[in-house]
C-alpha cells in the first residue's frame, strides 16, 4: 500500500484482506448486486468484500434492508433477473469465480458444495412434494446415488436433525411439520451433500426463541462435525456474539466494520456498530433503564448521499464525512473499520463488556 | 383418500335430487300448456283437459313431482309429447355427435391450453410470451357465434377444405368423422383455451415467485426439473379448475355450437324441443346437463386433493 488511507479505491478493502491470509475457502471481492426499476437503481450490495476460511464461523450482521441477504443470495447466483443483476466483483469459491461459472459448474456448487438455509420455514418447502422427494433430490443429483441409497440416506439424515420416526416421516408434506421440524429439515437438505460452506441466511429469525437456540445449536454442532464452514446472516447481535468467530457490519449495501467477535463486541470503532450494541438489551450489565436507538431511518438505497451513508445518523459525523465516503482502516490485524473518525469512536464507558 | 372420495360422491346425491326438482318444477311455471299445445289450435276445453289426464298434468304437483323423480332414477326421461316416442330412443342417436365433439374440444383444449400457457410462463417477458397472450386475449373477445360463422364462410364456403354443413358418423370412417368436426372443435377448443392460457401463465409465474423454488434452485436442481415438477405440481390447483369451468361452459355451449354447424347432436334437439315446447325433452336435456356439470365438478374435487395434499375434509 501507498501514501496514507485518506483515498478511497475500490481495491483498498480487498487489498487489505488479501493482506491478512492469501488462501481462502470463500472470497468475496467488491461484489456489487443492483435492483434495476424504472427510474431507479437500488444499490443493495455496493462494493462489499469479505473472505471465510474452512471450517470457519463468520457472522454477516446489520438491520433490515442493510443488503445482507441480497449479499447471500448472490453467493448462488440466486438473485431474481430482473430486477436485480450481480453488476461487478469477484467471489472466488475453492479458487474458481462462481460469477464466471456456466450453468453446469453453477448447479454442482449449488445444493452439492454450498448448502443455503433461508429465513422463512414455513415458505421454503414445497407443499406438494413429499419431504422425502425434496430430500432425496440433491443426494440423487450431486452424490450419483440411486433412489433406494438416497431413501436410506434421507432418513439418517432426517435422524441426523432430530427428527424421528424418520421413514414414515418422508412421506409426509411440509404442512404436517412445525416451523421449527421445517428448519430442521431444511438444515438436512443443505448439509445432505456434505458441503465445504453452509449459508445460513437468517435461519431463526421467523421461529420462537427456544426453538431458535435449539436450530442454531444443531447448525452449530453439525458444522463442526462434518467441518463446514458457515456464515451467519442476521440482525441478532446475540446469535454472533455466541457463533461467529468473525463479524462483518453491514450498512446500506457496504461493509462498515470488519473483525473478531471479541474486537467487535468491546472495541467497535464504528459509529453504526456502536449503535447496534447500545440497541440490544444485555443481560450482564447493570440495567440503564433504557435502550438507545440509533436516531434516524434506514437509508433508501435508491438515494445515497455523497460520501458516508451513515453521516445523517451519525453523532461522529463531521464535513469529511459528506464529501468522501470513508476508505477501510485497520484498527489492527484484520479489525478494520470504514469510518473517518474511527479514533474518536468508543462504546460508552459502562458497555465493553464480552460476549457470552 | 377413498373416504373423501366417498363423500364426496354422498354429496351429490341430494344435490341431483334439487336439481330434479328445480327442473320440474321451472317448468310448471313457464308460460305454455303443453297439452294445449298437442291438442292444437281447434281443442275444445274438454279435449284439453282429457289430454291432460292422459299425461298426468292434471294430477297434484306433489304427485308429479314423485312421479318425475322416481321415473329419473330409473333412468327413464318419459315421453315426447311431439313425437310420441320415448326420449331414451330419441337421444340415443344424437350422443355420438354431441359426445365426440364434447371429447375432442375438451382434450384439444386442455393441451392446447396448458401447453401454450406453460410456454408462454417459460419464456415470461419474451416476444414468444405477448404473441401467445394476444393469441390469448383474442379467444376472449371473440364472440363464439361469430368465429364459427366466420370460420365457416372461409374454409368451408371460400376454400372449401370442409364440408358446409353435413355431419359423417364415425361409422363413415374415423378421418371423414374428423374432417367434418374439424371446424367446430377447432373454434370451441381455442375459445376454451383461452382462459386456461392466462391462468397456466399466471399461475406458473407466480409459484415461479415463491420461497420453495429458490430452495429449490439452491439445490442445483436443473431449470427443466425446477420448472414441470416444483412450479408445475403446486399451479396444476387453479389449471385444474379452469379447465373443469372450460368443461362446464361447453356443457351449455353445446347447444350454440350444434346450431350453427348443423350437428345433430343433444344441442340441436333441445332447440327444436324447445320450440316445440316439449316439456318432457327440456327437462331430460335440463337433467343431463346438470349431471354433467356435477360430475365435472365432482372430478375436479378429486383431482385436486391428488395434487395437494392439504386438502382433506
Amino acid at each position: 500500500m501507498e501514501g496514507p488511507t485518506n483515498e478511497f479505491t475500490p481495491h483498498r478493502w480487498c487489498e487489505l484482506t488479501q493482506q491478512a491470509s492469501p488462501e481462502h475457502l470463500l472470497e468475496v471481492r467488491n461484489l456489487r448486486t443492483h435492483f434495476f426499476s424504472p427510474g431507479a437503481v437500488v444499490k443493495a450490495v455496493d462494493d462489499v468484500s469479505f473472505y471465510l476460511d474452512e471450517g470457519e464461523t463468520v457472522g454477516l450482521v446489520g438491520e433490515s434492508g442493510c443488503g445482507k441477504s441480497v449479499t447471500a443470495l448472490s453467493l448462488l447466483r440466486l438473485i431474481p433477473n430482473p430486477p436485480g443483476r450481480i453488476v461487478g466483483g469477484e467471489i472466488m469459491f475453492e479458487g474458481r469465480d462462481i460469477l464466471k461459472m456456466d450453468q453446469d459448474d453453477l448447479r454442482a456448487v449449488r445444493g452439492g458444495r454450498i448448502g443455503m438455509i433461508f429465513q422463512e420455514p414455513m415458505t421454503s418447502l414445497n407443499p406438494v412434494l413429499t419431504i422425502g422427494r425434496q430430500l432425496t433430490e440433491p443426494l440423487k443429483l450431486h452424490m450419483g446415488m440411486t433412489n433406494r441409497q438416497a431413501r436410506s440416506r434421507a432418513a439418517e439424515l432426517l435422524e441426523f436433525v432430530g427428527i424421528p420416526n424418520a421413514d414414515v416421516r418422508l412421506r409426509g408434506f411440509a404442512h404436517q411439520f412445525s416451523g421449527g421440524q421445517r428448519q430442521r429439515i431444511m438444515i438436512a437438505i443443505a448439509l445432505s451433500c456434505n458441503p465445504k460452506l453452509l449459508i445460513a441466511d437468517e435461519a431463526t429469525t421467523a421461529l420462537d426463541v427456544t426453538i431458535q437456540a435449539q436450530i442454531l445449536e444443531l447448525m452449530k454442532n453439525l458444522t463442526e462435525q462434518l467441518g463446514t464452514a458457515l456464515i451467519i446472516i442476521t440482525h441478532n447481535l446475540g446469535i454472533v456474539a455466541r457463533y461467529a468467530d468473525r463479524v462483518n457490519v453491514m450498512y446500506a449495501g457496504k461493509i462498515k466494520e470488519t473483525g473478531t467477535a471479541d474486537e467487535i463486541y468491546e472495541e467497535p470503532r464504528h459509529p453504526y456498530t456502536v449503535g447496534l450494541l447500545n440497541s440490544v438489551p444485555r443481560l450482564d450489565l447493570p440495567t440503564r433503564g433504557r435502550l438507545d436507538p440509533i436516531p434516524g431511518e434506514i437509508l433508501n438505497l435508491a438515494r445515497l448521499p455523497e460520501g458516508c451513508s451513515f453521516q445523517d445518523r451519525c453523532e461522529y459525523a463531521v464535513d469529511r464525512c459528506a464529501a468522501e465516503a470513508p476508505p477501510a482502516h485497520t484498527v489492527q490485524g484484520n479489525h478494520q473499520t470504514a469510518c473517518w473518525e474511527w479514533e474518536r469512536v468508543k462504546l460508552p464507558a459502562e458497555a465493553g463488556v464480552s460476549q457470552s | 383418500m377413498w373416504r373423501y372420495i366417498v363423500q364426496r360422491l354422498l354429496i351429490t346425491i341430494p344435490v341431483v335430487l334439487l336439481v330434479g326438482v328445480i327442473t320440474f318444477s321451472l317448468l310448471q311455471v313457464a308460460p305454455g300448456n303443453p297439452a294445449a299445445i298437442i291438442g292444437g289450435d281447434e281443442a275444445s276445453p274438454e279435449q284439453i283437459a282429457e289430454i291432460e289426464s292422459a299425461l298426468g298434468l292434471d294430477k297434484p304437483y306433489f304427485e308429479q313431482l314423485g312421479d318425475f323423480l322416481a321415473r329419473m332414477l330409473r333412468g327413464d326421461f318419459g315421453t315426447s309429447i311431439f313425437s310420441q316416442r320415448p326420449i331414451n330412443q330419441l337421444i340415443q342417436p344424437r350422443l355420438q355427435p354431441t359426445l365426440s365433439l364434447g371429447i375432442q374440444v375438451v382434450i384439444l383444449s386442455t393441451v392446447l391450453g396448458v401447453g401454450m400457457g406453460m410456454l408462454s410462463a417459460w419464456k415470461a417477458g419474451t416476444r414468444t410470451d405477448r404473441a401467445v397472450m394476444v393469441f390469448a386475449v383474442l379467444g376472449f373477445a371473440t364472440p363464439g357465434f361469430w368465429l364459427a360463422i366466420l370460420s365457416i364462410w372461409v374454409f368451408a364456403v371460400n376454400l372449401g377444405w370442409f364440408p358446409v354443413i353435413g355431419y359423417s358418423p364415425l361409422g363413415d370412417g374415423l378421418l371423414e368423422h374428423l374432417r367434418s368436426m374439424f371446424l367446430p372443435v377447432i373454434v370451441n377448443s381455442y375459445l376454451g383455451s383461452a382462459l386456461v392460457m392466462r391462468i397456466t401463465r399466471s399461475a406458473m409465474l407466480e409459484v415461479l415467485r415463491e420461497d420453495y423454488i429458490r430452495t429449490a434452485r439452491a439445490k442445483g436442481l436443473r431449470e427443466r426439473v425446477v420448472f414441470f415438477i416444483h412450479v408445475l405440481r403446486p399451479s396444476s390447483i387453479p389449471i385444474v379448475t379452469v379447465v373443469g369451468a372450460t368443461v362446464g361452459a361447453l356443457a351449455t355451449g353445446f347447444v350454440l355450437t350444434e346450431t350453427i354447424f348443423a350437428i345433430p347432436g343433444l344441442g340441436q334437439m333441445l332447440v327444436q324441443a324447445i320450440t316445440r315446447r316439449d316439456f318432457p325433452i327440456i327437462q331430460a336435456m335440463l337433467m343431463v346437463v346438470a349431471i354433467t356439470l356435477i360430475v365435472v365438478n365432482l372430478i375436479v374435487d378429486i383431482v385436486y386433493a391428488y395434487i395437494d395434499p392439504r386438502i382433506r375434509y
